[in-house]
Parts: C-alpha cells; structure tokens; sequence
C-alpha cells in the first residue's frame, strides 16, 4: 500500500474508542483503492494495527465486499436472491456473463471486468438489482447492462 | 391515514435539515431533554413499541434491563444492516428522512445514558451512507448531536459504520462482533448486550424503524402511538411490498393491517392479471404462506398463530407460474452462503439442505431426499445459537411441507 493509504489508515485506528473497530473500515479502504486485498497488504495492515495477522487475514477472508483475489476493474455483482431471479435476475448472469465471456469468478483478459453473484442488495422492490463497484443499479433490464458495460468500454479504451 | 415513518418522504428536499425542522423535526428531542432520562424510557415504555428489525422485543424493556449504574460507557447501536431478502424498508427511512432516525436515535441514547452512537449500515448501500454522513454532519454543526446537545450538557456522537457484505452481521451479537474488527460470528448469550455488548460494555442495538418510530412517540405521547395498530403491536410498519405485484413498494401502514389488502389493495395486485400463488411475508425467513392464507392481519400475533413471523415485514408475492422447488433452492442457497459456520447443526444443516434441494429441483432427488429435508429441518431447530438456523430450517421445510406436490412431481 501507498503512503497515503498508510496515514489514512493510522488516522482511522484514532477515530474509534478501540483501535481493533479500524480493521474493517481500512480493510474496506484497501478493496476501494486496489480492488482486492493483497497479502503483503493484510500483513502491513496487521503491523500498522498492531493485531496478529491471523486476526486480520480471518476478518477479511468473512466478508463479501472483500476479495483476496484480483478482481477486474469493474466488479459486476449480479444479484440471484429470489426477487432478482424471479424477475430475470437469472437471464441477466448468463447475458453478461456471454458478453464478456466470462465465467462467475473470473477476470477478462483485459483486466477491465470481473463477474459475480450476489445475495440480495436490498433492493427487492426494484428489482433485479446489480451492483458494480460500490454503485448500485436497479430495475436493470438486458438493454440497460448493455448501454452500462458499453459505456464503460468507451471511458476506459 | 397520519403517517408516523414517512410523513417526510414525499416533501421536496425532505433530507436536510431545514425542511426537517419547518416540519417540527427535532421538537422531540428538545422535549425529551427537558424530562428526566426515566421518564423517557417510561413513555417508551408505555407505548408498547417493539422491535422493527425482526424479534419484535419491545424496546423500553430492553432499555430497562441495562445495569442501573451509569457511570461506565454505554453505547446505542442502529442496525441498519438490513440483509433479510425481501426487506427494503430502512434504506427509505434513512435516503428520504435521515433526520427522523438521527433525532430518534439521538432521544434514545439520551434515555439510556449512552455518549458513543453506532449506525451500522450494510456496505451495498455507499450511496445511503453518505446521505446520513452529511444529515449528521449538518445535525452536529446545528447542535442536535454531538458533544453538548442544545446546550444541555449532554453528549451522542454517532458514527456511521459500513459492513462488508454479511447478512449474519443483523445479528445484533454479529454485528457487534463485525464492530470490534471481527468475522461476524453471533455471540453465545447471555450475556446479553445490554450486560456485555460492544467492547464489554452495556449496548442496546435498535433497528431502523424501531428508533424512528420514537419521535413521534414523544411528541404525540404513547397513547396517540396506542391508537395505531393493535395491542400487543402498537404503531404502524413500513410494508415493503416486492415480487409479482403491479407496484412494488415500501407502504407505511398499522401493524394489523390486512395482507389480502396490501397485496390486491394498496400494491396494485398480481402483475399480468395473474393468480397468486403464495406469499412470505416477513422476509425470507418467514415461513411460506399459500394462496388461501393470506386473509390474515399483519402482526406479531397474528402471523404467529399462522404459522409464520412478521419478521421485517417485507412481503414477497409470488404467482401462480412461481416453481415453489425454485424459491427453496434459493432461499437454501442463501442461508448455507450465509451461515457463520459456528454450529454444526447450521453449517452442515444447510449445506445438506443446498445440496438435497438441488438435487431434487434438477430432478435427480428420490422421495428419500424430500424426507431427508424434512428430517434435516427438524435437526436444525433449536440446536443452533443464532436464530439463523431455525430461520433456515423454517423457511425451507415449510415450503417443502406446504408445497409437497410440486417437489415430489420433480422425483417421481
Ligand atoms: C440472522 C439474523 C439477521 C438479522 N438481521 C437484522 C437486520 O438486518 N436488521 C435488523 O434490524 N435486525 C436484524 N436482526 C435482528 C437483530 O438481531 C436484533 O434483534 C435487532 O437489531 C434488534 O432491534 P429491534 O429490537 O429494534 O428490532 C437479525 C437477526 C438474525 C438472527
Ligand atoms: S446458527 Fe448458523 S449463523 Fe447462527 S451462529 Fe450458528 S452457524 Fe452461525
Ligand atoms: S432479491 Fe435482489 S435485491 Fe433483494
């Protein structure tokens, strides 16, 4: 991790009553910035926090929004909770994931995308929902992916 | 109808802070910092509100089994976690009228003594947090949080907290775990929370809804709140109405208000004029009702003696063309995805429900398979420390029970 990331880091252990309730925000920090959590990371995370590193690889090795594994820049999260797949959540996953030509787990060639599902967003009331990144989309249909990914492309060539 | 949750939401601007306040926003909060802290909690009390995250307990109670010696920290915790499938219900409250929970959260920590605030969101929802981000940031430079409140000498400073993607961090012991920089994993109880909750200290955890419901409480007085809804489920739910209807929605409306209404009435009916097929009504983890039990009034009570909760009150309609096999697939998938892992009985239970459901739904199952469900659902209840796993095994033998045709039509 940069510099800027290690201050920003030490300036959060301050914000808490408890140094350890840091560990999840800069865990988030480190996903937001490089778009998953490399072991050298957890292992300077864990001296800078001062916690075992098997404290710090448990936690981030729990939760969803983390990943251990290089992710594409763009993490499509398609949701495939009941709402979402009744309402062709289903038919969204194997779209994109053709387009792409990808897999569930996989990265492009590129770099550029990644594919996954997810349980669901909280957004049952307009469904289907999928998330990229940290944003959310909803009442998403096959057209709307399209002009989403297309867009993408473009900003990104 | 007056509208408790979201009388705010339809009002232009309705998340800052000058329109809260033309709308006697944070008139509540100056009332209840002129009355002793017990009166607080009796008027809470009074009013029989209970818990809107999906237990139900009635709040001033929880408030009254804090230790009465005030002098170590306490913290108040909002779980706005809101993970139940189906459930979109706090989000509103929080992207429309961010100022109703900071007000209500801020009378709550008042009444108990806290200092130290906690507004744990779910990650997905970024945009939501820094909606509340900047309510709280306007509240604190107003003087209606922080550190000396309407100069009253007293202290709440809240933050807000993002989880990572963990449904099992709702549980308040989970979340409170996932606070301290840990795996969400629910703690044994007791203690409870209210003895030893975040760091060890007493804490109160709250929903969304439940905070929100208390300015009202407050200004109007709990008999006003009492006129709503029915004994024993006081006060109004925010309904989030989601599936095959022709206008989902999040619906405020009184706790016993009837399901056959909120479906046919106030979402619209079934999408493309078609039957219904059945209905679960508090979130996923609600047991399924058919077709012909929804003529049924939405609260704690009533749901129960149904067979079912009201859980969130988020109410997933499915129609006549809905595969019930499908819907337990999913529901399986979530809770094995989700189980902390901790108890053997939830781990292995609902990986062997994922595994046996799929099987039966890619008709390769045998009868012995949908027994082995049954069987298995029986095992997980009760024998779990969380209520996760008797959520999962409800959830799924209840379908299997109540829809057994359409799962053995896949075996035979
Ligand atoms: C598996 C599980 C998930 C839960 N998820 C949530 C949630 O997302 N939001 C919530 O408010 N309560 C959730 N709860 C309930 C909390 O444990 C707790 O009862 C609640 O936050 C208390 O607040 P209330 O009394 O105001 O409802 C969950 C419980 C369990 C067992
Ligand atoms: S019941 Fe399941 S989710 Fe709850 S503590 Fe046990 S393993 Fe974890
Ligand atoms: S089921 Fe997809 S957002 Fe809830």
């Amino acid at each position: 991790m940069d510099n800027k990331a290690k201050r920003h880091i030490i300036k959060l252990v301050s914000r808490f009553p408890s140094k350890e309730s840091a560990l999840l925000p800069a865990l988030a920090l480190l996903q937001k910035k490089y778009g998953y959590i490399a072991e050298d990371d957890l292992v300077e995370l864990s001296e800078i926090m001062n916690l075992p590193e098997a404290r710090v690889f448990s936690t981030a090795s729990f939760y969803s929004m983390l990943s251990l594994k290089k992710t594409g820049r763009y993490h499509i999260q398609v949701c495939m909770n009941v709402v979402c797949s009744l309402l062709n959540g289903a038919s969204l996953l194997s779209y994109i994931s053709e387009k792409l030509g990808i897999r569930e787990g996989e990265v492009t060639p590129d770099g550029l995308f990644s594919l996954a599902s997810v349980e669901c967003l909280g957004s049952c009331g307009y469904a289907p929902a999928i998330q990229i990144n940290m944003e959310h989309y909803e009442n998403i249909s096959i057209e709307k992916v399209d002009g989403l990914i297309e867009a993408i492309k473009k900003k990104e060539r | 109808m007056e509208k408790i949750l979201s009388r705010n939401i339809n009002v232009p601007d309705s998340q800052s802070l000058d329109v809260y306040i033309k709308r006697g926003g944070y008139d509540a909060l100056k009332k209840a910092l002129s009355l002793p802290s017990e009166k607080v909690i009796s008027i809470v009390a009074e009013s029989g509100l209970r818990g809107r995250g999906g237990a139900g307990f009635p709040a001033g109670m929880k408030w009254k089994l804090l230790p009465a010696d005030r002098t170590a920290a306490r913290y108040l915790i909002c779980n706005a976690d809101e993970g139940e499938p189906g459930t979109f219900k706090d989000r509103q409250i929080i992207e429309l009228d961010p100022h109703l929970l900071i007000e209500g959260m801020t009378i709550a920590a008042y009444a108990i003594g806290a200092c130290r605030g906690f507004i744990y969101i779910r990650g997905e929802y970024d945009w939501i947090a820094r909606v509340l981000v900047r309510a709280l940031r306007e509240a604190e430079d107003k003087g209606f949080s922080g550190v000396d409140i309407l100069n009253s000498g007293h202290q709440f400073c809240i933050d807000v907290f993002r989880g990572a993607g963990s449904y099992i961090c709702g549980e308040e012991t989970a979340l409170i775990e996932s606070l301290e920089g840990k795996a969400g994993r629910p703690r044994l109880k007791p203690p409870f929370p209210a003895a030893f909750g975040l760091y060890g200290q007493p804490t109160v955890v709250q929903n969304v809804a439940t905070l929100a419901s208390i300015p009202f409480i407050i200004n109007m007085g709990p008999d006003v709140f009492k006129s709503f809804g029915k004994p024993r489920s006081y006060g109004t739910m925010l309904f989030g109405i989601c599936g095959h209807v022709n206008k989902s929605g999040v619906y405020e409306y009184p706790m016993g208000t009837s399901l056959k209404k909120l479906i046919y009435e106030v979402a619209g009916g079934i999408k493309d004029n078609k039957k219904l097929k059945a209905v679960i009504p508090g979130g996923l983890s609600a047991p399924i009702l058919k077709a012909d039990e929804i003529d049924i009034e939405m609260d704690f009570d009533s749901l129960i003696a149904a067979g079912s909760i009201l859980g969130t009150g988020g109410i997933i309609v499915l129609d006549e063309d809905v595969s019930i096999p499908f819907v337990a697939q999913k529901a399986a998938r979530f809770f094995a995805h989700e189980s902390c892992g901790q108890c053997t009985p939830c781990r292995e239970g609902t990986s062997m429900l994922k595994l046996l459901i799929d099987r039966i739904a890619a008709a390769e199952g045998s009868l012995a398979d949908i027994e082995q469900v049954l069987r298995l659902c029986r095992y997980i209840k009760g024998s779990t420390l969380c209520a996760m796993g008797d959520a999962a095994a409800f959830s799924v033998g209840t379908m299997v029970k109540k829809f057994r045709e359409e799962f053995e039509a896949l075996v035979k």
